[in-house]
């Protein structure tokens, strides 16, 4: 199998601080690849560097055989990766439905004039638009919130939302950042069946980050662990569960050092 | 069949402009009418500055040094074809072109301001943007071709109530079609999180720079009536003070609500006549040292009221229904 994604020697430092730190991997094409590591490891800022928020210090980052190194997000997003964010990044005043929507940049928009004008192209369009968007909320079990202002839902609906709104602009790839973080044990057991479906509806590969291990181990395929930056461990979830750099990393911070 | 929609916002100007004519019959004179031809080129102002300020979420403070560029461009065209034959009825067509081009002028300004600057954010944005208005007035004070400090003199009064009556539909029109389409959503998603905006494929500096050209254009339009409106065009005119007028519309009426701006523009235009006139009264019944230009003292306080008591202004973020276009399945 190719890989989607592909990252060589991939540092990054704010300041004087090495944030990531000669990171190395490849994600094959249909992959559910976990990233884990204590707080503060460099997970976060391995999404930023990728999604093009930053541009690494170093190293290069290839997605779909193309170099995307410091290219802009939004040019990034339309190559087909989409993600979304360890704290919710939502359009708080505008509908479910809208934040839905707007996220489909793939496809061109009209002209301002013929937008204005509500020529029949851009009609056309934005029935393109509704369709895609309300069949996304029904897969993230939300279309009966399409109406409501965003910023009401609660919590857990709102990371459904955020991955419904990366899903409308028709990745190949998706990052998610903590997406089971807030939610209970039941919401976690629902979100990891419908990551897995997700992956095979629409045909991506998942890189998500995570802290619960159980939801970890038991969705991804493989797994990369970062510590201060560094790679310490790789491989099948079995392997790294028992690694003993990994088991450091956890045990040593609860041990309190 | 399908029914075309009822065109509210043509019908309410449409009785706007019946109910000023027959008013005109029974004492409605020449000052009101000057108040609500002055409302009008207000409501173009605010609505434009609240495609800036309020859809697209940046924060210009120079809107009137876009107007200066759209009156001085216009009125220039204007008084040199009023020189060659002063026949205004003949020079309609051509008074159009001059406001358009005045306005295609404000909105090339409004690009070449836009590229450099539309990186920064909140406060540098405003600091930048009030610096550049003051720069344009100050070039307009300098230049003998368009009077200097004396002003451009002798624009022929083109802007009739009809005229500006006209140009202040057409662009409540635009900006309201543009608001509410995919545009303005797109705008309206960089306002509430502009790295989410970015991280969905949406060219975030594009249409920054696409709605302050936009805005200046119209700004630049509603300049260019003022100015035939008053016959003049001169750099006190387009001073920093009354973009902060315009500003404080936006806020009242509510940043972002375009129902807002209008009631806004029409309530506070009205409110400085007032206020101008009662305190010239006040200063000749009292001997107070309070000229008419205090109005704005009392301008800087409402501004206050509104960020201490309601930040959310007349009407928050929420339209009137005519200027909402309602979606094609949900009746
Ligand atoms: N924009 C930034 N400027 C400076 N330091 C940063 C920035 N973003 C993250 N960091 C630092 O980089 C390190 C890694 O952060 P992050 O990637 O967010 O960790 P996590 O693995 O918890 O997601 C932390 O020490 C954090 O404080
Ligand atoms: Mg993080």
């Amino acid at each position: 199998m190719s890989a989607v994604l592909k990252v060589t020697g991939m540092s990054h430092w704010f300041g004087g601080l090495k944030a990531v730190s000669n990171f190395n991997f490849e994600v094959p094409e249909g992959a559910i690849y976990g990233l884990i590591g204590p707080n503060g490891s460099g997970k976060t800022t391995t999404f930023n560097l990728i999604t093009g928020i930053y541009k690494p210090t170093e190293g290069k980052i290839e997605f779909s055989g193309g170099d995307i190194t410091g290219a802009k997000p939004y040019r990034i997003v339309r190559k087909g990766v989409a993600r979304t964010f360890q704290n919710l990044r939502i359009f708080g005043s505008m509908s479910v439905l809208d934040n839905v929507r707007v996220a489909r940049q793939y496809a061109p928009v009209s002209s301002f004039l013929a937008s204005t004008l509500r020529l029949p192209s851009y009609k056309a369009e934005e029935r393109a638009r509704k369709a895609e968007a309300m069949n996304l909320l029904d897969v993230l079990h939300l279309s009966g919130r399409a109406k409501e202002q965003a910023k009401n839902l609660p919590y857990g609906e709102l990371r459904r939302l955020e991955i419904a709104r990366a899903l409308a602009t028709n990745p190949s790839l998706l990052l998610l950042d903590e997406p089971a973080a807030g939610m209970n044990p039941k919401e976690v057991q629902d979100l990891m069946a419908l990551i897995a479906r997700v992956r095979d509806e629409f045909k991506v590969t998942v890189f998500l980050i995570e802290h619960h291990m159980k939801f970890v181990m038991g969705l991804c395929e493989r797994i990369k662990v970062l510590d201060f930056g560094e790679t310490i461990a790789e491989g099948v979830p079995e392997l790294v569960a028992k690694d003993p750099r990994v088991l450091e990393a956890y045990l040593g911070k609860k041990g309190g050092h | 069949m399908k029914i075309p929609r009822t065109p509210w916002l043509l019908v309410v100007a449409a009785g706007f402009w019946a109910a000023v004519q027959l008013l005109r019959l029974v004492g409605f004179n020449d000052y009101y009418l000057f108040i609500a031809n002055l409302s009008l080129v207000y409501v173009i102002l605010a609505v434009s500055l609240n495609l800036i300020n309020g859809i697209i979420g940046q924060f210009s403070l120079g809107h009137m040094g876009f107007a200066a560029v759209g009156a001085y461009v216009s009125g220039s065209i204007t008084t040199l074809i009023f020189k060659l034959s002063p026949n205004v009825a003949a020079h309609y067509p051509g008074f159009v072109l001059a406001l358009v081009a005045g306005g295609v002028a404000a909105a090339l300004v409004g690009v070449a301001i836009g590229f450099p600057t539309l990186r920064l954010k909140g406060d540098y944005l405003a600091i930048v943007t009030l610096g550049f208005g003051e720069i344009i007035r100050t070039v307009f004070n300098n230049i003998d071709a368009v009077g200097g400090p004396r002003g451009l003199l002798g624009i022929p009064k083109f802007s009739t109530f009809t005229v500006i009556l006209a140009f202040a539909l057409i662009t409540v029109a635009v900006i309201r079609n543009i608001a509410e389409s995919a545009h303005g959503r797109n705008m309206i998603a960089i306002r509430e999180n502009e790295l989410a905006a970015d991280l969905v494929g949406i060219d975030t500096t594009g249409y920054k720079v696409k709605a302050f050209a936009l805005g200046a254009f119209f700004a630049g339009i509603g300049g260019g009536l003022y100015a035939h409106l008053l016959q003049i065009a001169h750099p006190t005119q387009f001073g920093f003070i009354y973009s902060v007028q315009v500003l404080i519309m936006v806020y009242a009426g509510g940043v972002g609500s375009l129902t807002g701006s209008v009631l806004a523009a029409f309530a506070l235009t009205i409110l400085t006549q007032l206020l101008k006139s009662g305190l010239s009264s006040l200063k000749s019944l009292t001997g107070l040292p309070i000229g008419g230009d205090w109005y704005m003292v009392l301008y800087a306080l409402l501004l206050i009221l509104i960020m201490l008591y309601r930040t959310e202004g007349l009407m928050g973020t929420r339209e009137a229904k005519l200027m909402v276009i309602p979606e094609e399945d949900d009746k």
